[in-house]
């Protein structure tokens, strides 16, 4: 409750200072500021990670105090609602009414193909952490700025882990019925059984599911379970899975093994094995600043959510460097972020491919109780990793796009 | 083998939650002709205020107690202060109790955050118990014993006791009811606090199992629903029965039909609707 308030004051803070400044500083004195467009969530489920984004976000231009190459930068929050229609009418809000330079979010899959055709249509940079696929591949938007990852590249280097380090042949997943749940685990299927494993059986619950026992009962006989939910379900599947006495190991894709979940795990979550691009002992000074930051303004450790937004507004101070401050030129403003290559960021060194999407650096972690917390601790770095994993980019394009039932299961 | 008998083990387990939960919207849906749509969110809200006695030192056991009685007490403002005005106003009740639904998962979400928050097992009811030569989480088994007892304690006040009287008299005739000297707007209170305490309690309750975030009263709701739907508002042994039946239909849905696993809950819910309104238990409409 304390964190709320304190946000609160921050955002009270910064308006008033932003009002004085306009005032006592004309626009004709000063260049005008760039304008970054924030779509989040701050209302029903999604809020969580909706929140977070917004304090990476302000967290990342406290650092650099408001300025971004020589030109002053201001926020425009707004809550999308978590839904395709909210996300519609705020983009456009941002785009015709508040003239923003680029956009920042939305949060969810769902939220981002509602808009993409417009905002590539008013040539708009979109620097999402959404992880849909297509968004990078067979319907790629040339607008769009990816620095986190598809939804199949955090599992592809995890699977590899699986079946090579891990010598494990045979698993069964589970993971949220919807796109973001189908996706993860047909890379996980593809890369595991490439590398000579087996996806025996392939659950999904319904996203909205209180209770995953009838599930779980339907584990066994393999030698671990990957587990891909998002949101509080990892919480609640852990919970539930250490109370029906499973003990096969556990894997788990980025949202089940995120920092700022750690704090709501208990030992059940001790041991398990996750997959992310961002790790919180990843040890880069300014991974060290964003913690520290954090820790101090929110009490919070930074996870996903916070951190891909921190190093969303990093891509976009490096692109302003290149182009001189100037967004004028939109075509050549997106031409500069998606050459961004940065080497110090909280998730390491990435460069980006031809789609706007990330080639950079997954770890691979163990979660462990350190005295009353619960940390991750990398046990491998796989650097470089390409959407396209080790496979040849034209033959990847030519399969059809990872989904519930593809690949299919071996029989 | 083995499969079927967690499944059924669980199926009971749930069942009993979903009786704590529905009982108190079948009594107040049965009395007050209420449809209640707060009443996921007095589960949800039962349980965050339960996270915070608890962190205030407090027990699990009496968490949920007090938890329960916070949320009855609110209960008791919203029915004093706006449903009592909407009498018969069945859009009206729909659209406020959901309109308050809202405000409350909001208020939830300033003050606890959207980060889940997890309840743990009290320390005595932790592990598992061994059952038929298999082991089921101790917790889970607590549930239905509890849900057990509280099936009893309700069916005596409604049944033995006097103040029980006078409520199925309200369901069954409020009009007369009124005629006879029963202060029918008083019951409308005692009940619907009863509800949403009844409500509070069995989200902390069922807090070890589920823990507790935003959305968790969108996804309550609908089961009890289904429940009062199937069993028949106003009837004890109706949402009883109807707990226990969905509880099956849910655990023995999603394992063997994962695919269909909302046409499995659902369907039993639209046919008893169509060939049997009233619910299995429910009585003919007066």
């Amino acid at each position: 409750m304390a964190v709320k308030v304190r946000r609160r004051e921050f955002l009270a803070g910064a308006a008033g200072a932003a009002v004085t400044a306009s005032l006592a500083f004309p626009a004709i004195a000063q260049p005008k500021p760039v304008r970054i467009g924030l779509l989040t969530v701050k209302t029903g489920p999604l809020a969580a990670g909706g929140i977070q984004m917004e304090q990476g976000t302000i967290r990342f231009l406290k650092d650099r105090n408001h300025n971004l190459a020589g030109r002053k930068v201001e926020l425009v929050v707004a809550d999308t609602g978590g839904n395709p229609a909210g996300t519609k009418t705020k983009t456009q809000e941002l785009v015709e009414r508040d003239n923003v330079d680029m956009i920042f979010g939305p949060l969810a899959a769902f939220e981002l193909l509602a808009i993409t055709d417009y905002t590539a249509q008013a040539k708009m940079p979109v620097l999402s952490l959404a992880a849909a696929e297509d968004m990078t591949q067979r319907r790629p938007n040339p607008y769009f700025v990816r620095a986190s990852g598809t939804s199949a590249q955090y599992m592809h280097p995890l699977a590899d882990y699986a079946a090579k380090e891990l010598k494990f042949k045979r698993v069964i997943t589970i993971a949220d019925d919807f796109a973001f749940g189908h996706e993860q685990m047909a890379g996980f299927q593809r890369v595991f059984e490439d590398a000579g494993g087996r996806v025996v059986k392939k659950l999904w619950p319904p996203l909205v599911t209180p209770d995953y026992t009838p599930y779980i009962a339907q584990i066994g006989g393999v030698d671990a379970v990957v587990q891909g939910f998002a949101g509080s379900n990892p919480l609640k599947f852990m919970k539930q899975y250490q109370d029906q006495g499973l003990k096969l190991p556990v894997l788990g894709g980025g949202p089940a093994g995120d920092e700022a979940l750690l704090k709501s795990y208990g030992d059940e979550a001790v041991g398990m094995i996750s997959v992310s691009a961002y790790t919180g002992d990843l040890d880069t000074p300014s991974n060290k600043r964003l913690i520290d930051g954090m820790v101090k303004d929110y009490g919070n450790i930074p996870g996903l959510y916070s951190a891909g937004l921190y190093i969303n507004g990093m891509v976009a101070e490096a692109a302003l460097e290149k182009t001189g401050g100037k967004t004028d030129d939109r075509e050549a403003f997106n031409r500069a972020l998606r050459s961004v290559s940065l080497v110090d960021t909280p998730r390491g060194p990435f460069t980006f491919d031809h789609f706007g999407n990330v080639v950079g650096t997954f770890y691979i972690r163990r979660t462990e109780r350190k005295g009353d917390k619960l940390v991750n601790t990398t046990i491998k770095t796989y650097p470089k990793v390409s959407q396209f994993w080790t496979y040849d980019e034209k033959w990847f394009l030519a399969q059809p796009v990872y989904s519930r039932d593809y690949p299919p299961l071996k029989s | 083998m083995n499969l079927w008998v967690v499944l059924a083990v669980n199926s009971i387990t749930l069942g009993g939650l979903l009786f704590l939960l529905s009982a108190g919207f079948s009594l107040i849906f049965g009395l007050m002709k209420i449809p209640n749509l707060t009443h996921g969110s007095f589960f949800m809200l039962g349980a965050y205020l339960a996270t915070s006695l608890i962190a205030h030192g407090f027990d699990f056991w009496t968490a949920a107690i007090l938890g329960g009685l916070l949320v009855a007490a609110l209960g008791g403002i919203v029915e004093r202060l706006i449903l009592r005005r909407l009498v018969g106003a069945e859009l009206a009740q729909v659209l406020v109790t959901l309109g308050l639904s809202f405000m409350i998962a909001d208020v939830c979400l300033l003050v606890w955050t959207g980060d889940p928050i997890r309840i743990a097992t009290p320390a005595a009811l932790r592990g598992a118990t061994s059952v038929m030569g298999l082991g089921f989480p101790t917790y889970r088994l607590a549930i239905s014993l509890i849900a057990v007892v509280f099936a009893v304690l309700l069916w005596m006040l409604l049944d033995r006791t006097r103040l029980g009287a006078m409520i199925r008299a309200g369901v069954d005739d409020p009009a007369m009811a009124r005629v006879v000297g029963i202060r029918v707007s008083r019951l409308f209170t005692i009940v619907f606090c009863l509800g949403a305490w009844l409500a509070g309690f069995a989200g902390v309750i069922g807090g070890p199992i589920l823990s507790v975030y935003p959305g968790l009263d969108q996804e309550m709701l609908p089961l009890a629903l289904v429940v009062v739907i199937l069993g028949g508002s106003g009837s004890l042994v109706g949402s009883l029965v109807g707990s226990f039946v969905v509880g099956f239909l849910y655990n023995f849905g999603q394992a063997m039909f994962p695919e269909l696993a909302y046409v499995v809950l659902f369907l039993p819910m639209l046919v008893v609707l169509v060939v049997r309104p009233q619910g299995l238990f429910g009585r003919q409409a007066v």
